[in-house]
């Protein structure tokens, strides 16, 4: 990384070293880049985190598990309810409980929807992130519908910590099924509006193809996973790989591409919003009657040891790792966020290319800055 | 020539008449100056105020939205409500900023800008200036509005604003050929620079339509390197706002940044009716040859309302580009510039030098 | 290679490893001075190539620290948890895996930054959530105190 700083003229031109962020519209949060540039092309970028920290795992170090779920939303806010279900089914795993069928089919529905969800917010800032502002708007519409599905089921639009330790905290609303199934049909023809207005747009392609190389080596070195891991051949897919809740149950693609650039990781995503609509279509119909929820003791304490369990995030590889000494609170807890470890690649795609490239790259990696910083 | 209801040749010539007869010739000069200059100011505001208010119904159409619709009947006032607020924001001061060329650069923008309403034709007869090099002054005045943004740039001791400003100078120069290229396109076809030769020539049909495909050709071009110099999206490369914050003119506030805000709008405007006066035949009616019924009432549409309703097709389809297209690169834009448009215009100016001298145009 | 042909594997490359059972995966427990060497091994050994380190954790376990690694190989798909116990509990230092997964640069200026362990040989020990210059002590360590906590 050193030597990407040395400018190697013959005159020693002083670096322009620019602030992006912490606030700038394109970190889409409270991140900085430390970009050092010569002329518009960037040298290299450091990122300064921890404007957000809140000492999540500092504090989970106090509460019970049950309560340890409500802090997870706030790390990817974006696909909380998939954060949720990764500390639920820890424990459940841990306790060596055995969740009724309907409750994996109405958590695989739910974290599909906030993936779709999750998706289309980024598809709208990538746009945005590009200049294409109408993006926004289009990306929004389509998302509210499902918002309004976890609103009437869940109570909450965006954080809902609708799991707890050996089910649900509730049934799904009697409208739930039905609404889902209109959505269904709903998006199936709306998602090709996107790819009309942006996929194709000659200054998307030519703004994202061949920028910001990730070579398969270095995703699984550097630990990018999820959508942006899987564009460079990084097989990654924990619900493919790892299969959790009723994954195994469901037939779906690995999106999977070799090339690694932005205009593939760009198309990872808004292909995975297909296999969403696949997975959720699969389920919707076939949930079983049974319990919502496995009645559980009220004080959970995991017997000593410790334990991981991952989850696919919408973003990549979510990751809890508990450290238990039989206590009711854990004794440790960490959060394997896959933005931290997303991060950690910009350097290395963006260097060498100009600031707007950067912003396209930091764009296509889809940051979520609370999940970087926890 | 046939009479046209709608000419204001003789009332200008009549008050202008008056003045001189009745006062002294320095008097009647500054009277004369200061009436058009009110006028102008005048339409100056109404237009920036129409266009803020029309940008946000056409964005807000295009993106699925309704758009200002609650400060008066369909939120028409919104920008007069808007524009108060700016009135009465605070200029912050910037303690590292050159004074003076920072208080000066917004100016430099708004006069570069007024300047280039003075030589367009509104009308028959509603001209302030008819200048025999009425294209070359237009395209002169127009591209002095970069100054201002320079000046911006590097008297605000902001980085963002620094980079912003240098991508606009190397824009503005690159598509500065351009624009001046496909306007040279149309000064051959009608062999003369003043504004108001170019509409009459375009009395039997518009250059678009008698110019053939160099016209189009020359018509596209300027379209899109006019939107380039305006700084306007796809191109608005200078205020990348998810680059560059807002470019060259984040650190200017209130009034300040209202003059930029509104010299943006201006630009479009002029644009759009040089665009109008050289390919539509400005405040010519449509004609068709030999429809002499049609043509009659086309003629009794006022000049004044031709003219605005091409500038505004114009300014919708500029409008219509910023909100479909992402931005581009800043090397990709000189690349379309260097390596597309301008061998293509240079060829394109051959074609038409070559259509006129055989003859082959309308 | 499911966990059982894994043990076998590991005993035969090198026997002063010491393999438990997790619930999950199987622990390998090294000392400080072969966490580099061993690393390297699982990165490298053809048959394990454990190239994905997808967690790096570090915990205080009063008494000592000890940095627990989550490894898994993109080829074969098995898991393995490799954990290192530091000797010193008040001046940890192990070895930097950074040249071995780019990814631990970051995951291990994070255990820098909150748990207080010191790698060496990486190229940018740095904090990296909190403040450099002005930050005193590391916070999830369990004798931690700060006015602000609210939960106790």
């Amino acid at each position: 990384m050193e030597d990407l700083f040395i400018i190697s003229d013959a005159i020693q031109e002083e670096e322009y070293i620019i602030n992006m962020g912490p606030q700038h519209p394109s970190t889409h949060g409270v991140l900085r880049f430390k970009v050092s540039l010569k002329g518009e092309t960037v040298l290299g970028v450091e990122p300064h985190c921890g404007y957000i920290h809140r000492g999540i795992e500092k504090m989970c170090e106090r509460l019970t598990y049950q309560q340890v779920i409500h802090l997870t939303d706030r790390l990817d806010y974006l696909s909380a309810h998939i954060n949720n279900e990764a500390v639920c089914l820890l424990v459940e795993n841990a306790l060596q409980i055995e969740v009724p069928e309907r409750v994996k089919y109405i958590r695989t529905i739910l974290s599909e929807l906030s993936r779709l969800a999750s998706h289309q917010l980024w598809w709208c800032a990538f746009g945005m992130d590009l200049g294409a502002l109408t993006t926004y708007f289009y990306g929004l519409r389509d998302r509210e519908p499902i918002l309004d599905i976890f609103e009437e089921t869940t109570g909450a639009r965006l954080l809902q910590s609708f799991n707890c330790p050996g089910g649900l905290m509730n049934d799904i609303h009697p409208n739930f099924i039905k609404r889902v199934k209109d959505y269904i049909v709903y998006f199936r023809k709306k998602l090709p509006e996107y790819d009309e207005l942006l996929t194709g747009n000659v200054i998307l392609q030519e703004r994202t193809n061949d920028i910001g190389f990730l070579t398969l080596e270095d995703a699984i070195s550097y630990g990018v996973t999820g959508p942006s891991g899987r564009a460079s051949g990084f097989a990654c897919d924990v619900r493919k790989h790892h299969p959790y809740s009723a994954y195994d149950k469901v037939e779906f693609k690995e999106i999977l591409f070799d090339k690694g650039d932005t205009f593939h990781r760009y198309k990872a995503r808004v292909e995975e919003m297909w296999e969403s609509l696949k997975i959720i279509e699969q389920l919707i119909d076939n949930i079983p009657e049974g319990d919502f929820v496995v009645k559980m003791k009220p004080i959970i304490r995991l017997p000593e040891g410790e334990y991981y369990q991952r989850v696919e995030a919408c973003r990549g590889e979510f990751g809890v790792y508990v450290l238990s000494t039989g206590d009711k609170y854990p004794y440790r807890v960490k959060f394997r966020s896959p933005n931290f470890s997303n991060l950690s690649a910009i350097n290395l795609l963006s260097a060498g290319h100009k600031i707007a490239d950067l912003v396209a790259i930091s764009g296509s990696l889809d940051l979520v800055i609370p999940d970087i910083d926890r | 020539m046939t009479f046209n209801i709608y000419d204001l040749t003789s009332f200008n010539q009549w008050v202008d008449k008056t003045l001189y007869d009745s006062l002294p010739a320095f008097w009647a000069m500054i009277i004369e100056m200061t009436l058009i200059g009110v006028a102008f100011l005048l339409f100056y505001a109404l237009i920036g105020l129409f266009l803020v208010y029309a940008e946000r119904k056409v964005c807000a159409f295009i993106q699925n939205r309704v758009g200002p619709n609650r400060v008066g009947p369909y939120g028409i006032f919104q920008t007069i409500a808007d524009f108060i607020k700016l009135l009465m924001k605070e200029l912050i001061p910037i303690n590292k900023a050159d004074k003076f060329l920072f208080n000066l650069a917004p100016f430099i923008v708004i006069i570069a800008s007024f300047m280039a309403i003075a030589a367009i034709p509104f009308g028959l007869g509603l001209h302030a200036i008819d200048f025999n090099i009425g294209v070359f002054y237009v395209m002169a005045v127009s591209s002095l509005g970069v100054i201002g943004v320079l000046l911006a740039g590097w008297s605000s001791n902001n980085k963002y604003s620094l980079i912003g400003a240098m991508r606009s100078g190397a824009q503005i120069v690159s598509y500065e050929l351009s624009v001046g290229l496909s306007m040279v396109t149309i000064v051959i076809l009608a062999g003369s620079m003043q504004l108001s030769t170019i509409v009459e020539a375009q009395r039997d049909g518009w250059f678009i339509f008698t110019g053939h495909v160099p016209a189009l050709i020359a018509f596209l071009i300027f379209i899109i390197a006019s939107t380039a110099e305006t700084n306007r999206g796809p191109f608005d490369l200078a205020e990348a706002e998810s680059e560059l914050t807002a470019g060259y003119h984040t650190e200017y506030s209130g009034i300040k940044f209202a003059f930029f805000f509104l010299a943006e709008y201006m630009n479009m405007f002029i644009v759009a009716s040089i665009a109008a006066t050289l390919f539509w035949g400005g405040w010519m009616p449509l004609h068709i040859g030999g429809w002499a019924g049609f043509n009659t009432v086309m003629d009794y549409i006022p000049p004044f309302f031709w003219y605005m309703g091409k500038t505004m097709v114009v300014i919708f389809i500029m409008m219509w580009f910023k909100w479909t297209f992402p931005r581009l690169r800043i090397d990709q834009l000189l690349k379309l510039e260097w390596k597309y448009l301008l061998p293509i215009n240079l060829f394109n100016i051959i074609l038409m030098a070559l259509i006129v001298l055989l003859g082959w145009h309308f | 290679m499911n966990n059982e042909q894994l043990k076998e594997k590991i005993r035969s490359i090198d026997s002063n490893i010491e393999i438990t059972d997790g619930p999950q995966y199987v622990t390998l427990s090294v000392s400080p001075a072969d966490l580099h060497k061993t690393a390297l091994m699982l990165k490298t050994q053809a048959d394990l190539s454990f190239d994905y380190l997808f967690c790096l954790t570090g915990n205080d376990l009063t008494d000592a620290c000890s940095v627990v690694y989550h490894l898994e190989s993109f080829k074969h798909r098995h898991c393995i948890v490799l954990t290192v116990k530091t000797a010193n509990r008040e001046n940890a230092v192990l070895d930097s895996v950074c040249d071995i997964w780019i990814t631990a640069d970051f995951h291990e200026r994070e255990v820098y930054d909150l748990v207080g362990i010191t790698f060496t040989n990486h190229p940018d020990m740095r904090r990296i959530f909190l403040n450099e210059e002005d930050w005193v002590g590391y916070p999830l360590r369990k004798d931690y105190t700060d006015n602000n906590i609210v939960l106790r």
